[in-house]
C-alpha cells in the first residue's frame, strides 16, 4: 500500500513538469503581452522604449526555454514571483488572499450536495418510476439545462429586489464596520446565502443522477438477493449493503471534485460580485499576468494529482476486492 | 468579462492624465427627476459601482479606468480642466507663460499639506517629475515631459519650467498626480513605486479624501480629508464596490445597494423608465471621450481613393446606427472632435445619408460593372472585403451587420470576422493586415492629436494604423502642438477638421453618451461639459435624507 502510493507520487513529477511546460507554452502562445496592458494599451503617451524596458524587468526579452527554466528552478524553491500586474504583488499573496473565500463556498456547496444527493439517489433508485422518481428527474433536468447566470439573476430579481429579504451580491454590506459582532456574521452569511444556492443547483442534479445509478445497478446484484432472501429488513439491505457498494464510483466522482474547490466558478463569482479564484484567474489571463496564470496552474494541478491518488487509495480502502487484486498482482 | 467595453470594441485609450477629469462632457440632466435643493450637511455614505478592480494606488504606474477614477479623490496636480473643460490651477495658485512660450513659472499654494501632515511644496513638484522621466519608472507619461529643458525650485512655493521648444500641451502635461517625495523618494530611486506600500496600503496624497481600506476585488474605501485645502468636502465616507457583471450592478441599483453606477444604453432607455427608479435616482447624459469609426487600410489601392471613402460615408446611415445600436444615445461624428468643445468645427462637409451620390462616386472611381450577383466588379475583380471587429462587443457586432447591409445595397460585398481582441491588435492591427475594421478612439481634452494622423506614426506599434499621409495635415499638426496661444492653436485645428472632413480618412460614425445615474438624495450636482465628477467634494446629502448613520 505505502510503496504503491510512493510510486504513484514518484510518476507525478515528470507528469506534473509535463503539465507545466506545456501549459507554459500555451499561454506565451497567446497573442498579446502583459506589457500591452501596463503600458496602458496604446496610449499615446507610451513609448517603445517603456515596453522594451518592461519585457526587460518581467524577463520576457530571454527566449522562452529560459524564461522556463527560470520559472521552473525558482519554483523550486517555492517562489512563484511577483505579478506582472501593476501591483506587482507576490503570487502567493495574490492566491491566498482570494482562496479562503472561494474554499468556504465550494467546501459548503460540496457538502450540500453530499448529504442531499446521497439520499436523493438512493431514494429515486429504490423507488425507481414512482412519484418521487419522476418528480426528481424532471428536477435534475431542469438543474443541468438551467444557466448559473439566468439562475443567478432570477434569484436576485426575486429575493433581492422584489423581495428585499438578502443581499444582491457582494460579501458585506457598505455599513458592515459599524455593525456589532453577531449582526456581521449575519451579514456575512446572508450574503452567501444566494451564491451558494446557485452553485449548488447544477452539482445537485449531477451528482444525485451518479447516486441513482450506482444505486440501480448495486440493487439489481445476487448479493442484494442473497441478503434479501436471508431475512434482513430492506432497511438494512439498502442501508448498509446495497449503499457501501453503491458508494464506491462516488469517491472516484468526489475525489476528482477535490481540485475544483480552488479553483472556483467564474461566473457565479463575477455575476455575485464575489473576490475568488476564478476572477482571479480570469482577470489574470485578460491581463496576460503570466505568474499568476502559472502559479494557479501549478496548485490545481498539483492538487489535481494528489486527489487522484487520494480516490485510488480510498477506494482501495472502501473496497477489499482491489486490495486483493493489488497484493496478488504484486506476488 | 472585467475590462471595459471601451477596451473590447478596440478602442484605444488616449489616456487623460489629469486628475479628475474623466472622460465626460457636454451634459444634460434627465428632466425628469429634479435635483432637489436642501441644506448642505456633513456625513453619509456614497457607495458607487466599479466594473474592474483597481490595480493599484499610484496612479503614476498605472493605467486603467477604475485605478484612475479612485486615485482623482486620493491626489492633486498642479492644474486640472475645470467644468468647461478649460485648465485651471489647482495646486497651483497661478502660472505664467514667457511670450516665446519657453518659460511656464507656477506659485504654489501655501496652504497645501499631504494627508500625513507634511507641506506640500515645490521639492515635491520638482520629484514628481524626476520620477516621471526616469527610465527606472514603468510610466505611460513620461513622454509627455520629452521637451522639458529643466525643471528648477526657485523657492519652496515657486516652480520655473523650461522647454526646449514651444509646446502646446506643456501646462496639461502638469495636471499629472503629485507624488509626496519625502515618502516615495527612494522607491522612485529604486524604481520600485510599484512594490512600495503606498501603493497597496497607504497612498498619501493631497486630495479630498483619504485612504481607509482596499479589499481586492471587494471594495475600496476612503474617507473624508477634514484639511482639504478647499474645505472639508461634505460626503464623509466613499465605498467603492467592486461588481465586474453590469446585470448586477443594475439589480443593486434597483435594490439601492449602490448609490452610484454608469448605465448601458439598453437599462438608461427601456428599463429604467419607471416611476419608483425615476423618483430614486437622478439619470444624466453627456457626450463621452469616445467615437466609434470604420478604419480603412488606406494602402490598399481601392481604399486610397477618396471618392470610394466619400461614397462610404454616404452610404452609411449614421442616424439608423445610432438609433439601433444606441437606441440614440450618441452624436454623430463629423470628425475626431466632440461638439461642444472649443476645438470642435462644425462647418465641415458632411455626409447625410444618400446611396444614390454614393453610387455616383463608385461609379466616377471605376466601379461601374456588376456581376451576375449584383456586386460591382473593377478589372474582373469583385468588390468584396474583410471587416474585423473585437469579439465580445455587442456595440460594435450590431455597427458592423447595419454596414454590411447597407454596403451590400451599394453592391460591394462586406465579410464580418470577429476576432479575440489581443489577436485583433497583434495579428492584424499591428501587422497592418486588415481591409477594414470597426474601432473606437479615444480622445483627450487638448486637441493634439499628432499621433493618430501624422505621416511619420505608421510604424507597428504607433496610431496611425491606416497609413493616412496628408502634407497638410502633418504641417497643421506639426503647428498645432508647437504654440502655447489657443486662439492660433484653434485656426490649425478647425482646418484640420476640415481636410479630415474632405478626406475622410476613415469614417467617423458617432460619439456614445455616457450614462451615469446618482441616488437622488445626493445634492450640489451640477452637469457640465465635463461631465458630474469634477466637483464631488461639493455633493452633499441634506441631514433628513441620509442612509448610513454610521462614519
Amino acid at each position: 500500500m505505502f510503496g504503491y502510493a510512493l510510486r504513484r507520487l514518484i510518476l507525478a513529477i515528470p507528469l506534473l513538469i509535463g503539465i507545466t511546460f506545456i501549459s507554459f507554452l500555451v499561454i506565451h502562445l497567446a497573442p498579446g503581452e502583459p506589457v500591452e496592458t501596463t503600458v496602458g494599451e496604446s496610449s499615446t503617451q507610451s513609448d517603445a522604449k517603456l515596453r522594451e524596458r518592461l519585457r526587460e524587468i518581467y524577463g520576457l526579452d530571454k527566449p522562452l526555454h529560459v524564461q522556463y527554466w527560470n520559472w521552473v528552478t525558482r519554483l523550486a524553491r517555492l517562489d512563484f514571483g511577483r505579478s506582472f500586474s501593476p501591483d506587482a504583488r507576490p503570487v502567493l499573496q495574490k492566491i491566498g488572499e482570494r482562496l479562503p473565500i472561494t474554499l468556504l463556498l465550494n467546501i459548503v456547496e460540496l457538502l450540500i450536495i453530499v448529504t442531499l444527493a446521497i439520499p436523493i439517489g438512493v431514494l429515486s433508485a429504490t423507488r425507481q418510476y414512482s412519484t418521487f422518481d419522476k418528480i426528481t428527474t424532471v428536477f435534475v433536468f431542469v438543474g443541468f439545462a438551467t444557466p448559473d447566470f439566468w439562475l443567478a439573476l432570477m434569484l436576485m430579481i426575486l429575493f433581492g429586489v422584489q423581495l428585499g429579504w438578502l443581499p444582491i451580491s457582494g460579501l458585506r454590506s457598505p455599513t458592515w464596520e459599524y455593525l456589532a459582532f453577531w449582526p456581521q456574521q449575519w451579514d456575512f452569511l446572508a450574503h452567501l446565502v444566494l451564491p451558494i444556492l446557485v452553485a449548488t443547483f447544477g452539482g445537485l442534479a449531477g451528482f444525485s443522477r451518479y447516486m441513482r445509478q450506482s444505486m440501480l445497478e448495486v440493487v439489481r446484484q445476487d448479493y442484494i438477493q442473497s441478503a434479501r432472501a436471508k431475512g434482513l429488513p430492506e432497511r438494512v439491505v439498502i442501508g448498509k449493503h446495497a449503499l457501501r457498494n453503491a458508494l464506491l464510483p462516488i469517491v472516484t466522482v468526489l475525489g476528482l471534485s477535490l481540485p475544483g474547490l480552488i479553483g472556483g466558478s467564474v461566473i457565479v463569482e463575477s455575476i455575485f460580485a464575489i473576490p475568488g479564484m476564478g476572477q482571479l484567474m480570469v482577470q489574470a489571463v485578460f491581463e496576460r499576468d503570466y505568474p499568476v496564470i502559472m502559479g494557479n496552474l501549478v496548485i490545481v494541478a498539483t492538487l489535481t494529482l494528489v486527489a487522484n491518488l487520494i480516490a485510488d487509495l480510498t477506494y482501495s480502502l472502501v473496497d477489499p476486492r482491489i486490495r486483493v487484486a493489488a497484493r496478488r498482482g504484486r506476488r | 468579462m472585467n475590462r471595459g467595453d471601451l477596451l473590447r470594441l478596440g478602442g484605444l485609450l488616449l489616456l487623460v492624465v489629469l486628475a479628475g477629469c474623466g472622460s465626460e462632457a457636454d451634459t444634460v440632466v434627465d428632466a425628469g427627476a429634479g435635483q432637489g435643493g436642501g441644506k448642505p450637511a456633513y456625513g453619509d455614505t456614497y457607495v458607487e459601482a466599479l466594473q474592474g478592480n483597481i490595480s493599484g494606488l499610484i496612479p503614476n504606474v498605472l493605467s486603467d479606468g477604475p485605478s484612475f477614477e479612485v486615485a482623482s479623490l486620493l491626489y492633486n496636480g498642479l492644474v486640472k480642466y475645470d467644468k468647461d473643460l478649460i485648465l485651471k490651477p489647482e495646486l497651483a495658485e497661478s502660472w505664467q507663460y514667457s511670450r516665446d512660450c519657453l518659460d511656464l513659472t507656477f506659485k504654489l499654494r501655501r496652504d497645501v499639506r499631504w494627508h500625513d501632515g507634511q507641506p506640500f511644496t515645490a521639492a515635491d513638484v520638482v520629484f514628481t517629475y524626476e520620477t516621471m522621466i526616469s527610465p527606472r519608472t514603468p510610466t505611460a507619461y513620461g513622454s509627455d515631459f520629452k521637451s522639458v529643458d529643466s525643471v528648477q525650485a526657485v523657492d519652496p512655493y515657486t516652480v520655473h519650467v523650461r522647454y526646449k521648444h514651444p509646446t502646446a500641451k506643456a501646462l496639461q502635461s502638469w495636471g499629472i498626480w503629485m507624488l509626496p517625495k519625502h515618502l516615495l523618494e527612494e522607491a522612485a530611486r529604486e524604481g520600485k513605486l510599484r512594490e512600495a506600500p503606498q501603493n497597496r496600503t497607504n497612498p498619501v496624497g493631497t486630495g479630498p479624501y483619504l485612504f481607509k481600506e482596499w479589499k481586492s476585488g471587494e471594495k475600496v474605501v476612503l474617507v473624508a480629508n477634514p484639511n482639504y485645502f478647499e474645505g472639508r468636502p461634505y460626503i464623509s465616507r466613499v465605498v467603492y464596490r467592486i461588481i465586474p457583471s453590469s446585470a448586477t450592478t443594475f439589480l443593486e441599483l434597483k435594490a439601492k445597494g449602490v448609490d452610484g453606477a454608469k448605465l448601458t444604453a439598453l437599462q438608461f432607455k427601456r428599463q429604467t423608465e419607471y416611476p419608483a427608479f425615476r423618483k430614486a435616482y437622478t439619470k444624466y447624459q453627456y457626450a463621452a471621450n469616445v467615437y466609434v469609426y470604420l478604419g480603412l487600410n488606406l494602402r490598399d489601392p481601392r481604399f486610397a481613393d477618396r471618392r470610394v471613402r466619400q461614397a462610404f460615408a454616404y452610404a452609411i446611415n449614421k442616424r439608423e446606427i445610432i438609433e439601433g445600436v444606441r437606441l440614440g444615445l450618441a452624436r454623430e461624428a463629423t470628425g475626431p472632435y466632440k461638439p461642444g468643445t472649443w476645438q470642435y468645427n462644425a462647418n465641415v462637409h458632411q455626409y447625410p445619408f444618400d446611396p444614390a451620390k454614393a453610387r455616383a462616386l463608385l461609379a466616377s472611381a471605376g466601379w461601374t460593372a456588376t456581376d451576375s450577383d449584383g456586386f460591382l466588379v473593377k478589372n474582373g475583380q469583385r468588390f468584396k472585403f474583410d471587416l474585423l471587429l473585437a469579439q465580445g462587443s455587442d456595440e460594435g457586432r450590431k455597427v458592423s451587420e447595419i454596414i454590411q447591409s447597407s454596403f451590400k445595397d451599394l453592391g460591394v460585398q462586406v465579410e464580418i470576422r470577429v476576432i479575440e481582441w489581443a489577436a485583433l491588435l497583434k495579428d492584424f492591427i499591428k501587422k497592418r493586415n486588415f481591409e477594414a475594421v470597426i474601432l473606437a478612439w479615444g480622445i483627450t481634452p487638448d486637441p493634439d492629436q499628432y499621433d493618430i494622423w501624422h505621416s511619420s506614426k505608421t510604424s507597428p506599434d504607433e496610431l496611425n494604423r491606416i497609413g493616412y499621409a496628408n502634407a497638410e495635415v502633418d504641417d497643421l499638426l506639426e503647428k498645432g502642438r508647437g504654440t502655447c496661444v489657443e486662439a492660433e492653436r484653434k485656426k490649425y485645428y478647425d482646418r484640420l477638421q476640415e481636410v479630415l472632413a474632405e478626406d475622410q480618412p476613415i469614417v467617423f460614425l458617432y460619439f456614445r453618451d455616457g450614462l451615469p445615474v446618482v441616488s437622488s438624495r445626493v445634492r450640489g450636482i451640477v452637469p457640465a461639459p465635463i461631465g458630474i465628477n469634477y466637483n464631488f467634494n461639493e455633493w452633499f446629502v441634506p441631514l433628513n435624507l441620509h442612509r448610513y448613520t454610521a462614519g
